[in-house]
């Protein structure tokens, strides 16, 4: 083996060559951006007398100034809050059912598996935009099937376009368009959990309930924990599915989720530098929440091994 | 585990198999789970089912019509589509297919020499290279897209097909995949034998590994086909020339527009069904090759 090695020149230098399209993109379009971005954010623009002419504006050193002005912007609080209630819904109930039908995918007798979890899967394929499109029509009376029954049961008809209603509007796409990517992630895991467990616990008399309580969830918490991780991640992100509502209520500001309201910043409003630190801030919160809650999980997973 | 073990005592009577009435009651069917199942799949397929209606009602249809009673508008509005600004829409689709298609080839291709490398070889730094390269997982798009565009626009690059292509060449997931991929269908051996026989490392790459590693890279190929198709950020931010779209933001500015005039609807409902049928043929044939071992392979380590 090291004879061979010796004799080729190109092994040393070979796994540098390999990865240099990777490091180089990732200079380019991740490193390069990131240090803009962060640049931007420490800085402002300065006007000289009334701003006409070339240099008249500057580019000054603002220090912190943009990350105070953002973290005392009452627009991107409550921004945030909203991102906030909104994952709160989306996150269980989307990972909630697709444990459940993860679950009910692995039962036995089950019937037309492949074709329901195929079905459930089927909205992952759908981009958000249409998707947030397809269910805005459905949100909206004068077309909607739900109305129309609703109506002719004389039931009342809820606004899901505004207030409250507007949450569960949002949050309903969200699940729809990421149930079945988990249930695929949790069911491909309950597979590799090796037959004789379940049939041991069977033949002590378990149900399948309990069985499916005290053995299987236990034993896919790990895709549990990276789907729940992944599904955090996604909800603060989100932009399209409120952007695409946008024209079809009034209810969604501009500045509806942080990303928005940097996106209008940078786009609408031309302040380039404070949503430079609005979206620092973010990336921030975002890393500081997932290294939280991986180290939370991992500690966890361990203590757990330990106690066995 | 314990707890169930003492519970042995009290056997539910018809869930042991193997028991005399084991056999026909194997095949009576789990009620429940199918049930819970059935109703999934039917809120999954409701608005597929809404769109597909919905495109067959002309305007006038549209508002006064029952929602799951078909119309009789179809022609009229896949027509009134093709004629919409000289056949922009098609333009999109075409676009999209551009877009996702050349686009998960790049992202592939630099996946698997990444993969490979950080897979196979061991050197200096490959592990930092390989967590540097994840933590693009993390960061936010828009994030990104902002500082992206203004450099872009440094290079005077945007609004044009490699600003929405490029800054997606680099999929760090595709990265981790491939990683994973290569470490368990190349074995190290068959490389060494390859050295033995005194080929180059790229050769030993492109003609013995390369092969090894399809079908994760198909898996790769696909995440990445679909996340191209599905990405609204990126050309919304990039892109202002409307001949350039991709269908989502094609559909998003209809949808702006029609949001003031109902009749620009029956487009948009047109525009949306035509633009999920490819999306929804190529699933149905890919789910076979999907590689979902690998997924839960990339979930457990």
């Amino acid at each position: 083996m090291t004879s061979a090695r010796r004799k080729s020149y190109g092994v040393k230098g070979a796994p540098y060559a390999f990865l240099l399209p990777a490091t180089t993109l990732f200079a380019l379009f991740f490193a390069l951006p990131i240090g803009y971005a962060i640049w931007l954010s420490l800085h402002k623009v300065q006007v000289k007398g009334l701003g006409l002419g070339s240099g008249a504006r500057s580019e000054v050193w603002a220090g912190l100034e943009n990350y105070t002005d953002a973290l005392t912007d009452s627009e991107l609080l409550d921004g945030a809050l909203r991102v906030l209630g909104y994952g709160a819904i989306v996150v269980p109930v989307m990972l909630g059912l697709a444990l459940l039908f993860a679950l009910m995918l692995d039962t036995e007798r089950v019937r037309l598996a492949p074709f329901t979890r195929l079905a459930i899967f089927l909205p992952y394929a759908i981009p958000g935009v249409v998707a947030a499109l397809l269910w805005g029509f459905l949100y909206l009376p004068d077309v909607s099937p739900f109305y129309f029954v609703l109506d002719k049961l004389g039931l009342p008809q809820p606004d899901l376009l505004d207030g409250g209603g507007l949450y569960a509007a949002l949050s309903n796409i969200a699940v729809w368009g990421g149930t079945g990517f988990n249930m695929i992630v949790i069911y491909t895991s309950l597979q590799a959990i090796p037959a004789e467990v379940h049939e041991a616990a069977k033949l002590d008399g378990a149900t399948p309930l309990q069985i499916a309580l005290r053995i299987k969830i236990p034993m896919v918490a790990p895709s549990l924990v990276l789907t729940f991780f992944f599904s955090i991640i996604a909800t603060l992100q989100v932009f399209s599915e409120p952007t695409t509502l946008k024209p079809l209520t009034n209810s969604i500001s501009t500045t509806w989720s942080p990303l928005m309201k940097v996106y209008q910043d940078a786009f609408q409003n031309g302040d380039i530098y404070s949503a430079a630190a609005t979206a620092v801030i973010i990336a921030f919160v975002t890393l500081l929440l997932s290294f939280g809650f991986l180290r939370a999980a991992n500690s966890r997973t361990k203590q757990q091994g330990e106690a066995r | 585990m314990s707890s169930l073990a003492v519970r042995k005592a009290a056997p539910a009577a018809g869930t042991t198999p193997g028991t005399a009435q084991g056999p026909p009651l194997r095949r009576r069917i789990a009620f429940v789970p199918t049930v819970t199942l059935l109703l999934g799949a039917i809120y999954c397929l409701l608005p597929v089912a809404w769109v597909l209606i919905a495109a067959t009602k002309s305007g006038r249809e549209l508002f006064s019509t029952f929602t799951f009673l078909p119309g009789t508008g179809f022609a009229e509005n896949v027509k009134d589509l093709n004629a919409y600004r000289d056949g922009v829409y098609w333009k999109w689709m075409g676009n999209s297919a551009l877009y996702a298609g050349l686009g998960a080839l790049l992202s592939t291709a630099v996946s698997a020499l990444s993969g490979y490398a950080l897979a196979i070889y061991r050197f200096r730094g490959r592990e930092t290279v390989f967590n540097i390269l994840l933590a693009g997982v993390l960061m936010p798009p828009v994030i990104l897209a902002i500082p992206q565009y203004l450099l872009l626009a440094k290079a005077d690059l945007t609004d044009s097909y490699a600003s929405v292509l490029l800054p997606l060449v680099l999929s760090p997931y595709g990265v981790y995949l491939a990683r994973i991929y290569a470490t368990a269908a190349v074995p190290s051996d068959v490389v060494e034998a390859g050295r033995m026989d005194g080929a180059s490392e790229w050769r030993i790459f492109t003609r013995v590994a390369l092969p090894m590693m399809v079908p994760g890279l198909v898996t790769v190929f696909l995440f990445q086909f679909v996340a191209v198709w599905n990405n609204f950020l990126l050309p919304y931010i990039m892109l202002s020339d409307d001949e350039k779209f991709p269908i989502t933001l094609g559909l998003f500015t209809l949808l702006e527009q029609g949001a003031n005039t109902p009749a620009l609807y029956t487009l948009v409902i047109t525009g949306a069904l035509l633009a999920v049928i490819p999306l929804i043929a190529l699933f149905l044939v890919i789910q076979r090759f999907w590689s979902l071992d690998l997924l839960s392979g990339a979930v457990k380590s």
